[in-house]
């Protein structure tokens, strides 16, 4: 018997099969998961040359390189492949891809060959939409807004939004899976109150995916219908009611943030136990408030249209569920941060992005807090407060949790250790960078620089000059992981099976793991984080 | 041995049952994702037959109640031979279940022939929005807003009909194959629940678009 064990240790995932074709036709959902990695790093680059360019365009108040039909391009197409190509598949489609059945103790997910669709379809959408762009761009915002986008633009909206409406289905496809996945796929003894929290707010993602998402679907489809027949759905000259597709377009939107920070949260809620060497404080509170955070989620929309003519009532409303979403988002810092108190910590690469996570989600929940007041919106909205705002916990929370959870789990997914010390560095690089772009925005949003201008007047640009010299600093802390990562899948040490000594069934199989996961299913008996009881065998292993 | 329920169990799932219960999850949660699909346009059709409620019962007048009526009996005769033949997969008879899956689709393809009768009459009467619309009465763009929804959702149905038809076809021929016994049958029982919900939303359709300007009805 003991060769055997020795060959199926050197089988794992990546070498089982090796060539192009074993890739494209994968159905294993850690394959799909790095085949997502490529495709969403190639377009958070792209996103961020975008980025790159509107940042230098503020440097000088009168703008440096391009006209204002130009700039309008630029950003738009900066937030729709943000939005929909990074942010929104970030997380999910790629470590929790990876994780949800290894952390389950299931050989794969519920439904293989449609997780492979959706990475077919995601890319069919991109396509689609960098056909857009090389065409010439869009000019609307990545919102859409009608009758601008319906009636006066003349770029091209609809091959933008069919890209946007068919990247949807793969968010659809990927949301199925994943509560299928969690409802019937879970290892014999892995209880619902067993569950790592990593699964706990990665099926309430699921959850707005699937009822977000065909939302989205018809507005899009209500704006190409308008467009190409010239007929009144929203165009107020045909009848029609802009601010009907405000709430459409936000009923999808506004819970799409937080399908970009659930799994974020996510991330952290496994980080910070695993460095703080105790179990996450409050585990029923904190795998409530994920749900809780999905379902008040559907109903703060209105938010985003106090200013557009909606009644005082129904703001009034608004304004109260805004500051409830808030509740279950604080129970989780609070209970992150209760988890390190007296804890053993030690400050790897990844507790410093969780950290970082939880101060700079914090920054961005609370000025969230003064958008959802009536009075304050009314001052702020639509300015450079509003950028910063959600910069804070799409950029700080969202991408600093991706980067964190990359680090964290990259020893299982490549079976390499990355350079500790360079990671430390460009962690903290990243950390500087974020405050120094982003910060200064609230400063200009308060004394009232619109967003979405290409100019502006001369006493805003020291401001501007800070975020655009943080912005360059930020770009060399995302450079920086990309190539040591890389660098370290071929050169990197090997790593153990468990390196941080963690907990998780993702930890008790061989780094990188076999195709199938498991050699044979295991069967559990304790809940997750018992850092307590590893200490035995720790000392044994 | 020719055991189909374990030839056709995936390497993933550990026992049949498990297999069958996770698409059946699965086929539920896509009918929720439908569900919401349909419900964004219902409440922006009804957004706008309050805001313009007598144009839109003048648009309803001009809906054919004769054919619309058919097609509601023919598609719930439809979803009565659907539930046949997943009764008839269940119990293992072959070729009963072949013949039902024939008569749904003859039915859902009578459906889809009425509708697009329709259509036509909406376009000969130049009813069709965009550059074919002539209304001559008042409220003409209130009126084109009506058809623009009974256009996209009648539509949107439509679609999902010949999806279903293609499905019921992928059943016949894997009934032809020999695929579908008494202890494997779960894709006919999916296929079953989807053209129970494409039903559905037409009886909500056609109470929407038909039912609401009876009383005005021209003839």
């Amino acid at each position: 018997m003991i060769p055997a064990v020795e060959v199926a240790a050197e089988r794992n995932y990546l070498n089982e099969e090796t060539g192009v074709l074993s890739w494209l036709f994968t159905t294993d959902h850690k394959r799909i998961g790095l085949l997502y990695v490529a495709s969403i790093s190639v377009f958070f680059f792209l996103g961020g040359l975008f980025a790159l360019l509107i940042r230098l365009q503020l440097l000088t108040p009168n703008g440096l390189l391009f006209d204002s039909e130009t700039y309008n391009k630029l950003f738009t197409m900066h937030g729709i492949i943000m939005v929909w190509f990074f942010l929104i598949p970030s997380i999910p489609n790629t470590l929790g891809n990876f994780l949800i059945p290894m952390m389950l103790g299931a050989k794969d997910v519920a439904f293989p060959k449609l997780n492979l669709l959706s990475w077919y379809v995601f890319n069919l959408g991109a396509l689609v939409t960098l056909y857009s762009i090389f065409r010439g761009g869009v000019d609307t915002g990545w919102t859409f807004y009608t009758p601008f986008s319906t009636t006066f633009s003349t770029t091209y909206v609809i091959a933008a939004a069919a890209g946007i409406f068919i990247a949807g289905f793969s968010s659809i496809m990927t949301g199925l899976n994943f509560i299928a996945t969690v409802h019937r796929m879970r290892a014999p003894g892995m209880t619902w109150f067993r569950l790592p929290m990593f699964i706990w707010s990665h099926y309430a993602t699921s959850l707005i995916l699937v009822l977000a998402t065909p939302i989205l679907a018809v507005t899009l489809l209500l704006v190409a219908v308008e467009r190409i027949f010239q007929v009144g759905i929203f165009d107020p000259a045909l009848g029609g009611d802009p601010v009907l597709f405000q709430h459409m377009f936000w009923f999808y939107s506004h819970p799409a943030v937080y399908i970009m920070i659930l799994p974020a949260m996510a991330v952290v809620s496994e980080l910070v136990p695993a460095f703080s060497r105790k179990p996450l404080f409050g585990y029923e509170f904190v795998a409530f408030a994920s749900i809780s955070i999905a379902a008040i989620g559907f109903l703060v929309w209105g938010h985003h249209m106090f200013t557009a003519g909606t009644s005082p009532y129904a703001a009034e409303v608004f304004s109260f569920l805004s500051y409830l979403v808030a509740v279950p988002s604080a129970i989780k810092v609070f209970n992150w941060t209760a988890t390190m108190y007296k804890g053993s910590i030690s400050w790897d690469t990844p507790m410093l992005y969780a950290i970082g996570f939880i101060g700079l989600f914090a920054i961005g929940g609370v000025t969230g807090l003064f958008l959802a007041a009536l009075g304050i919106d009314v001052h702020v909205q639509d300015t450079y407060f509003v950028v910063g705002h959600f910069h804070f916990i799409m950029v700080g929370g969202t991408v600093l949790a991706y980067l964190g959870g990359m680090h964290y789990w990259w020893p299982k997914i490549s079976g390499k250790m990355y350079p500790e010390g360079l990671a430390r560095l460009s962690a903290l690089v990243a950390f500087i960078g974020f405050i120094l772009t982003f910060f200064p925005q609230y400063i200009l949003g308060y004394l009232g620089m619109p967003r979405r201008y290409a100019v502006y007047p001369p006493e805003f640009q020291v401001w501007h000059v800070l975020s655009s010299a943080g912005a360059s600093i930020l770009g060399i802390g995302y450079i920086l992981p990309f190539c040591y990562l890389l660098w370290s899948w071929h050169y990197g040490k090997p790593a153990p099976p468990n390196p941080w000594k963690s907990t998780g069934l993702e930890w008790k199989t061989s780094s990188p793991p076999p195709k199938h996961n498991f050699e044979e299913t295991p069967v559990v008996t304790t809940g997750p984080y018992q850092f307590g009881e590893m200490k035995e065998e720790l000392d044994l292993g | 041995m020719a055991n189909p329920a374990a030839l056709s169990l995936r390497e993933h799932f550990r026992t049949p049952e498990q297999q069958r219960e996770t698409s059946s999850i699965g086929m539920w949660i896509f009918i929720i994702t439908e569900v919401m699909l349909f419900s964004g346009l219902f409440m922006a059709f009804t957004v706008y037959r309050s805001m313009y409620p007598q144009a839109f019962i003048e648009g309803s007048a001009e809906m054919s109640i004769a054919l619309g009526a058919t097609n509601t009996i023919v598609l719930i005769c439809s979803s009565f031979t659907m539930a046949l033949s997943v009764y008839s997969a269940a119990t293992g008879n072959r070729r009963m279940l072949a013949i039902f899956l024939i008569a749904t689709m003859i039915l859902g393809a009578a459906f889809l022939g009425i509708k697009f009768t329709e259509y036509y009459q909406h376009y000969r009467d130049h009813q069709a929005p965009g550059v074919w619309f002539d209304w001559r009465g008042r409220d003409a763009a209130q009126v084109e807003m009506f058809f623009v929804f009974y256009f996209i959702m009648t539509g949107l149905h439509a679609v999902h009909m010949f999806v279903g038809e293609g499905l019921l076809f992928t059943m016949l021929l894997r009934t032809a194959a020999g695929s579908f016994s008494a202890r494997y049958h779960t894709p006919v029982e999916l296929v079953g629940l989807y053209w129970h919900f494409v039903d559905i939303v037409w009886v909500f359709l056609f109470a929407i678009f038909y039912i609401e300007g009876l009383h005005l009805h021209h003839g």
